[in-house]
């Protein structure tokens, strides 16, 4: 029997749809202490950066109703360290595609990235982050607006060997107009959403909790949202789609992909239980048969317009 | 880390807002966690209504039983000092790296300052195991907020114990406790960074800190809870809690 979970993003093909989403998962290695992570469709490293970045102050850290703010602004120890050491130990312990989350403050910066991580074995898409909102004079500042958005896409399609996927901010008023400009830069798909930008205040010190004061939103509050942008960027647009946003279960991955993701990331669930992505993978056969469908691709978008 | 299941033996108030919870291990799984907590590490509580866990140190292991004692400062302590005994908590542990005593020598000193002090219990516990002698210093804002004391004596510790306030035991700070004792071999401490700081900058002898951060997983996925050290960045809850006072960077 062929595998009812396969999925295919573009020429990358994934053994199931299920990706830990940057930023909650390191580089893998710590998940691959607690189980054997080639179960995964795929990982989504961390955020990567040209140079070494400490992140912002801490706290980081707040929480919400179901679900969490982080103001980390992408700690990661620089594109030569994890090409160099981080990856080869990846390697050793994972087997199926990687896909390599750039995040720069200018083009130069995500052109030289997206050059270095291409060149990179095993690594099979190009994840463009123009949509943390963590970070000042870069980031997300490049997902608001398509004009500049569709210039990162242009400039990172001209040099990578790989799937070039732009990662979309949800704090834009036309999300759609947004994914647009990069299928008509040329990206190969896309990747929605990153965290939503939200804030919460100390009652007793009469402070924001987050040292940055404002942190990026994640987890099952946010994922209505998610499925909604999803289905409104899956109906304006033909490229393959990542969805993200506040998956937590097994059915969540079957409604996002309802809502027009042929894969999906998964994100702050993996804080919470750091065995859930083995677990929804687990769980999605039977899923599959209780609702009668044969192969996973075959609900993929349903719902588009 | 092990994911188990513990039950809540008891759930107990030491203070106006410190509570103590024992809780037993009911499976082999949980019993083999257990066995492998180090003094320093801690655990992660699943907590219904919130949407993170909860980090707690631990503060003692009794066989099959765990203890922590925990401030009520938020609404997940909140949840948790309203709990009952029987109640089954989702706990991820041993988490963190834990107090290394190797380097103890024949007198060191732990000092611990508020909720800072739950975690120094265990190990004066172990190092007893291991030196004649233990030196404990427990500092305090005032006399309604003193714990455990009486646990660490218990043990075998010559315990000093201080308030801001002098309400009991010598007036001042944890520092202001230290012209006492005699001769250190190496020190240990858990408490507000103003009170780690003053350490390190007090103390010649090295020692280690146990440091405290917001966390996200506890796990080391997550990059929240970074401090700085002379290596560079790094995590509290899987570098850490446990530091090198000669390390960190205040």
């Amino acid at each position: 029997m062929d595998n009812r979970l396969s999925i295919s993003l573009g020429i990358v093909t994934l053994q199931n749809p299920i990706i830990p989403a940057s930023g909650t998962f390191g580089f893998g290695l710590e998940a691959a202490k607690l189980y054997d992570i080639d179960c995964l469709g795929a990982i989504s490293i961390k955020g990567t950066t040209v140079l070494p970045r400490y992140g912002n102050p801490t706290p980081r850290i707040a929480e919400c109703a179901e679900g969490m703010l982080n103001s980390v602004g992408l700690q990661n120890p620089g594109v030569d360290k994890v090409t160099e050491e981080i990856l080869p130990k990846l390697r050793e312990v994972f087997h199926q595609p990687i896909i390599a989350n750039i995040s720069g403050f200018s083009v130069e910066d995500y052109v030289q990235l997206a050059e270095k991580m291409s060149r990179e074995e095993q690594v099979e898409i190009i994840e463009v982050n123009i949509s943390c909102p963590n970070v000042h004079n870069g980031g997300m500042a490049f997902g608001t607006d398509p004009k500049a958005a569709g210039e990162v896409t242009k400039a990172v399609k001209t040099v990578s060997r790989k799937p070039v996927f732009v990662k979309l901010s949800p704090n834009v008023t036309d999300i759609a107009s947004i994914a647009k400009a990069c299928e008509q830069a040329g990206a190969d798909g896309l990747c929605l959403i990153n965290t939503l930008l939200g804030m919460r205040i100390n009652l007793r010190t009469r402070k924001p909790v987050l040292a940055n004061r404002y942190g990026g939103m994640s987890g099952p509050a946010i994922f209505p949202l998610a499925v909604r942008m999803v289905n409104q960027v899956a109906s304006a647009c033909s490229l393959p789609i990542i969805g993200c946003g506040g998956i937590s279960t097994a059915e969540d991955v079957l409604e996002m992909m309802m809502a027009g993701a042929s894969a999906v990331e998964i994100g702050a669930a993996n804080l919470v239980n750091p065995y859930v992505c083995r677990d929804i993978v687990e769980q999605l056969p039977g899923l599959l048969d209780q609702y009668g469908i044969n192969n996973i691709t075959d609900i993929i978008g349903c719902t588009t317009k | 880390m092990h994911q188990v299941k513990l039950k809540i033996l008891s759930n107990t108030a030491l203070t106006a807002d410190i509570y103590r919870m024992w809780l037993q291990a009911e499976d082999s799984d949980a019993c083999t966690a257990l066995r492998q907590a180090k003094a320093g590490q801690f655990m992660n509580i699943a907590i219904k209504g919130c949407y993170l866990r909860r980090p707690i140190s631990i503060c003692d292991i009794d066989d099959n039983k765990i203890c922590i004692v925990y401030k009520v400062v938020g609404k997940g302590t909140a949840v948790m000092s309203a709990m009952q005994a029987g109640e089954l908590l989702d706990v991820l542990l041993p988490l963190g790296n834990g107090f290394d005593l190797t380097p103890a020598g024949e007198t060191p000193l732990l000092i611990g300052g508020g909720v800072g002090v739950p975690p120094m219990l265990m190990l004066a516990k172990r190092l007893l195991e291991q030196t004649e002698k233990a030196n404990v210093i427990l500092g305090f804002n005032t006399k309604k907020d003193i714990i455990l004391v009486n646990e660490f004596r218990q043990a075998g510790c010559n315990v000093t114990v201080t308030t801001a306030d002098g309400s009991e035991g010598k007036k001042g700070f944890v520092t202001d406790a230290m012209s006492d004792i005699q001769h250190i071999s190496y020190y240990y401490a858990c408490g507000p960074v103003p009170m780690l700081r003053a350490l390190k900058g007090r103390l010649t002898a090295e020692g280690q800190l146990s440091m405290e951060e917001r966390m996200g997983c506890g796990f080391g996925l997550c990059m929240g809870c970074t401090c700085q050290t002379h290596e560079g960045a790094k995590q509290v809850c899987t570098d850490g809690p446990v530091f090198r006072s000669t390390d960190i960077i205040f």
